[in-house]
Order: structure tokens, then C-alpha cells, then sequence
């Protein structure tokens, strides 16, 4: 019984200590498209150094989890989406601000394999996804996530997928499904070319574009979201996106920036 | 590592557990001496968790606490968020996905002391209250502190119900097993390594101490 009490007292001291909780500055809560999530470390960075005040909280998914996500009252400031759809369907609901919506980019699809990979990437382009070598084709989940329905209808277009069909591996994003194929899970995936122009993948494998006709336009759009605590903050972001540091940064990961 | 993770992880599960103890208690102490014939029904509600899918439970718990929900605008009307994607939302999922953790080894614990004790207690004149914390809680401590370890161990390591409630958002949702999900996405292995490390080092802890207790509570003379 004293053992018993004796540790209750312990936890109860644990829990009011941890309860406490520093107070925090002003926060962004940003939902990012996966395909930022490399893009987005360097944009921090740079965003943290003309706002020291203001915190960015990041979280990348699919942007259709992301949409589902807001739907049912997500907190996010600033949703970057993979496409414009999306954002279209928030501002249709009232749930975003159509003043703030913005292209920042378009995404362009790469074929990547890894450095090791038997499969001849450079000769034969769009049929390295025929080489018996390619047993595993990783797309990300074209239910939710933009990229895996540019990626499908790519391979529509290209007269592929009712051959590739069997093959295809789904990422729950396209940052997961980048993952599937760096660490040799698929020995081939269509992901997007700001994941495989970072660090992490850059040295590591080789790439083939994907011709910017083989698939619809990934218009990307961001938008500030009805609910945001902080309005001014998310915009002070947004606005950063826009501007020539945040279009140098995007530019650098392939993202291609309108007229800009 | 991400501090930040680990820290709410933590503040998590030690809430999880102080509510389930409260209200655990009582419904343990409830199905251990009960004799309504249903009494196996709220056993199955109680041992649900043990069975289904976190993605079932996910979805019934975000349908419930969403802003299209009663429960959920009450909620924000009253505090001014939603309590899906908050850290309100995740304790209140918490409970209810450890809630088998805690309150079977409770019964179990109850059901083992003797009865006579129980009744000798009664017949002396003690509540059953009383009688509760001065014979049935010390004989059963061994087992009231596996409820509370395993509820606690249960909720660092849950995933799929935290990642469709919370959402992932740092600070306020991202425990520290999304953490480890959210590293590995990221290609930060090393990082990823280092956490999934640290929740095996815990949760072996966390085992062995249970096994250990078990073993003493096999001659609680020597540890009372």
C-alpha cells in the first residue's frame, strides 16, 4: 500500500510538471504537400531569418488526407496542396480565404531508380518501366494524392499502365513512395522531382523527366484557411512564398515558378 | 531525436494513465465482483480495443469529434477548437484504446483475493470502501501496477488511431511513434534509428518490470 501510494504521488507530480508548458510564440501551422518536405527545410530557414518571431509547424501528408483532415476541422494556418483542386474545394466551403490563394509552383514528374539499379534508366526512358528488372513500381496513391494521379495518368497517356498495373506499389504519399524506392523496397517509382533533386536522394540514383505533356499540369496552389489563429503570420508566409527568396529556394528543388 | 515528440509522448501517457486509474478502479472492481448475468457483455465492450483495427477506431472517434459531429461542436463552442487534432482529442482516444490495458489486470488482481478476507471485513463492520483500500488494493497492488505500467507503456507505442485523430501536428500531436514514421519518410535514418532505439529500450524496460512484478507477486511477503 505505501509502495502503491508512494508511486501515485510520483505520477501525479510527473503529470502536473508536465502539464506546464511553456508559452509559445506565433505559430504557423503549415500542411505541406510531401513533395515540400525537403523544399520546405531550406524555405524555413530562410523565412525564421526576417521573422524570428514567428514559428513555423510543419506537417506533410497527401494533400487529400490534408483535405479530409481540414474538412473535419484541422487546425492548419496555410495549406500547400499538390495541386489546385483541393484548395478549389476549401474556398467552394468556406473554409479558405480566396483572397490568399496562390500558385507557387508546378510539379514535374521523375522516373528515379536507385545508383545500383540493373535497369538502364538513360537508354531507354519510358520503358525502363518494361525492364523485367522493374518487378516493383512505386506511384503514390492516386485516391489522395495528386502526384500518384498525374503519375497514373501518365502512364495512361503513355499506353503503360495496363502493362504496369501488376507492379504498381502505393505510397501513402509521394514522400513515402520516394522512400519506397531509395531504400530498394520498388526498384522503380514516378516520383517528384523536388524529392529527387535534395540531398537525401540526389547522389544516390539516377532520373529520367518525364515529358511535361505526358501528364495534366501540376498546377500547385496554397491557401491561407478560414480558421487560422493567426492571420497575419500566415500571410507573412504566404507572402514569402511569393517573393523572390521564397521563388529562388522552390526554383532550386525544380519546382518551376510561374512568369517568374 | 525530437524532444518535443518525446515530451508530449510522455505528458500523454501519464495522463492516459492517471485517467484510466480513476476509472478503472471502479469498473474492474465492478466486473471482478459482479454476479449480473450480462456482466460478459461489458467485458467484451471493455476488451474491444485488444481486437480492432486502429483504423476502425480512427474513423469512429474522428466521425465523433469532427466539427460535423454534436459532440464535436459542442466542444468547440465551448473551448473554441475542435477536440480531433488536439491534444484533448488524443487523450480522450487514448483512454479509450488503453482502457483494456488497465482495467484487466485490475479484475484479474481483484478476483484473485480471497473472499473470505472480503467477507471478514464486511462482517467486522468496514464499508466496502474501506474495505477496498485495506484489504482488496494491497493485496492486489501487484496487478494494479501492471494496469498502470501496460497503459502507459500501450500509449506511447499507439499509432494508427493517434495518426487519424491527431493528425501529426508537432507540438500539439505528434507522439513520439509518429515521430518515428515521420523520420523515416523523411530519409533522416539516423534520426529514425536513434528513436525506434530509445521506444525499444522502453518498452523492454517496461516489460521486464512487468515480468519482474509478476514474480514477486508470487511471495508478496517479501515485498510488502
Amino acid at each position: 500500500m505505501k509502495r502503491l501510494r508512494s508511486a501515485l504521488t510520483v505520477l501525479l507530480g510527473l503529470a502536473l510538471g508536465l502539464t506546464l508548458q511553456a508559452a509559445t510564440p506565433r505559430t504557423v501551422s503549415v500542411a505541406a504537400a510531401a513533395d515540400l518536405q525537403f523544399a520546405l527545410v531550406d524555405l524555413q530557414a530562410a523565412f525564421t531569418k526576417v521573422h524570428p518571431d514567428i514559428d513555423l509547424a510543419l506537417t506533410y501528408g497527401s494533400s487529400g488526407n490534408f483535405y479530409a483532415q481540414i474538412v473535419n476541422g484541422a487546425p492548419f494556418d496555410l495549406f500547400l496542396s499538390a495541386d489546385e483542386t483541393y484548395p478549389q474545394k476549401l474556398m467552394d466551403a468556406g473554409l479558405a480565404d480566396r483572397a490568399s490563394a496562390f500558385r507557387y509552383s508546378r510539379g514535374r514528374l521523375v522516373l528515379w531508380v536507385p545508383a545500383a539499379s540493373p535497369i538502364p534508366l538513360e537508354r531507354l526512358g519510358l520503358k525502363a518501366l518494361l525492364d523485367p528488372a522493374a518487378k516493383k513500381v512505386a506511384i503514390a496513391n492516386p485516391r489522395h494524392a495528386p502526384y500518384g494521379r498525374a503519375a497514373e495518368a501518365a502512364l495512361a497517356k503513355l499506353g503503360l499502365l495496363d502493362a504496369v498495373r501488376p507492379r504498381l506499389v502505393y505510397g501513402e504519399n509521394i514522400a513515402q513512395t520516394a522512400q519506397f524506392v531509395q531504400t530498394g523496397a520498388a526498384d522503380i517509382g514516378i516520383l517528384a522531382l523536388s524529392l529527387v533533386k535534395a540531398s537525401a536522394m540526389s547522389g544516390l540514383g539516377r532520373r529520367f523527366e518525364l515529358p511535361l505533356d505526358a501528364y495534366p499540369p501540376l498546377e500547385q496552389g496554397g491557401v491561407v484557411l478560414t480558421r487560422t489563429r493567426d492571420r497575419a503570420a500566415a500571410w507573412a508566409f504566404r507572402d514569402f512564398l511569393r517573393g523572390p527568396e521564397g521563388v529562388a529556394i522552390l526554383k532550386r528543388y525544380g519546382f518551376l515558378v510561374d512568369g517568374r | 531525436m525530437d524532444w518535443e515528440a518525446i515530451r508530449l509522448s510522455l505528458r500523454l501517457a501519464t495522463l492516459t494513465t492517471l485517467a484510466l486509474l480513476a476509472l478503472g478502479l471502479p469498473l474492474a472492481y465492478w466486473l471482478a465482483f459482479t454476479r449480473r448475468r450480462w456482466k460478459f457483455l461489458v467485458e467484451a465492450v471493455v476488451a474491444l480495443p485488444l481486437v480492432l483495427p486502429p483504423t476502425v477506431l480512427g474513423f469512429y472517434l474522428l466521425v465523433a469529434m469532427g466539427s460535423r459531429s454534436p459532440v464535436g461542436r459542442a466542444y468547440e463552442a465551448l473551448t473554441g477548437h475542435t477536440l480531433a487534432f488536439s491534444f484533448e482529442g488524443l487523450l480522450a482516444a487514448s483512454i479509450l484504446y488503453s482502457l483494456p490495458f488497465t482495467v484487466q489486470p485490475f479484475a484479474a488482481a481483484f478476483a484473485a483475493v480471497d473472499r473470505g478476507l472480503l467477507e471478514a471485513s464486511w462482517c467486522l463492520g468496514e464499508s466496502r470502501a474501506r474495505t477496498f483500500l485495506r484489504v482488496v488494493a494491497p493485496l492486489s497492488w501487484a496487478g494494479i501496477l501492471t494496469g498502470m505500467v501496460l497503459s502507459f507503456a500501450h500509449t506511447l507505442g499507439e499509432f494508427g488511431v493517434v495518426l487519424m485523430v491527431g493528425g501529426n501536428l508537432p507540438g500539439r500531436t505528434r507522439t513520439v511513434s509518429i515521430a518515428v514514421y515521420d523520420q523515416v519518410q523523411a530519409m533522416d535514418y539516423g534520426a529514425a534509428g536513434r528513436t525506434a532505439l530509445l521506444l525499444l529500450g522502453v518498452s523492454f524496460l517496461v516489460l521486464a518490470f512487468t515480468y519482474g512484478l509478476r514474480r514477486a507477486q508470487r511471495k508478496p511477503w517479501t515485498l510488502i
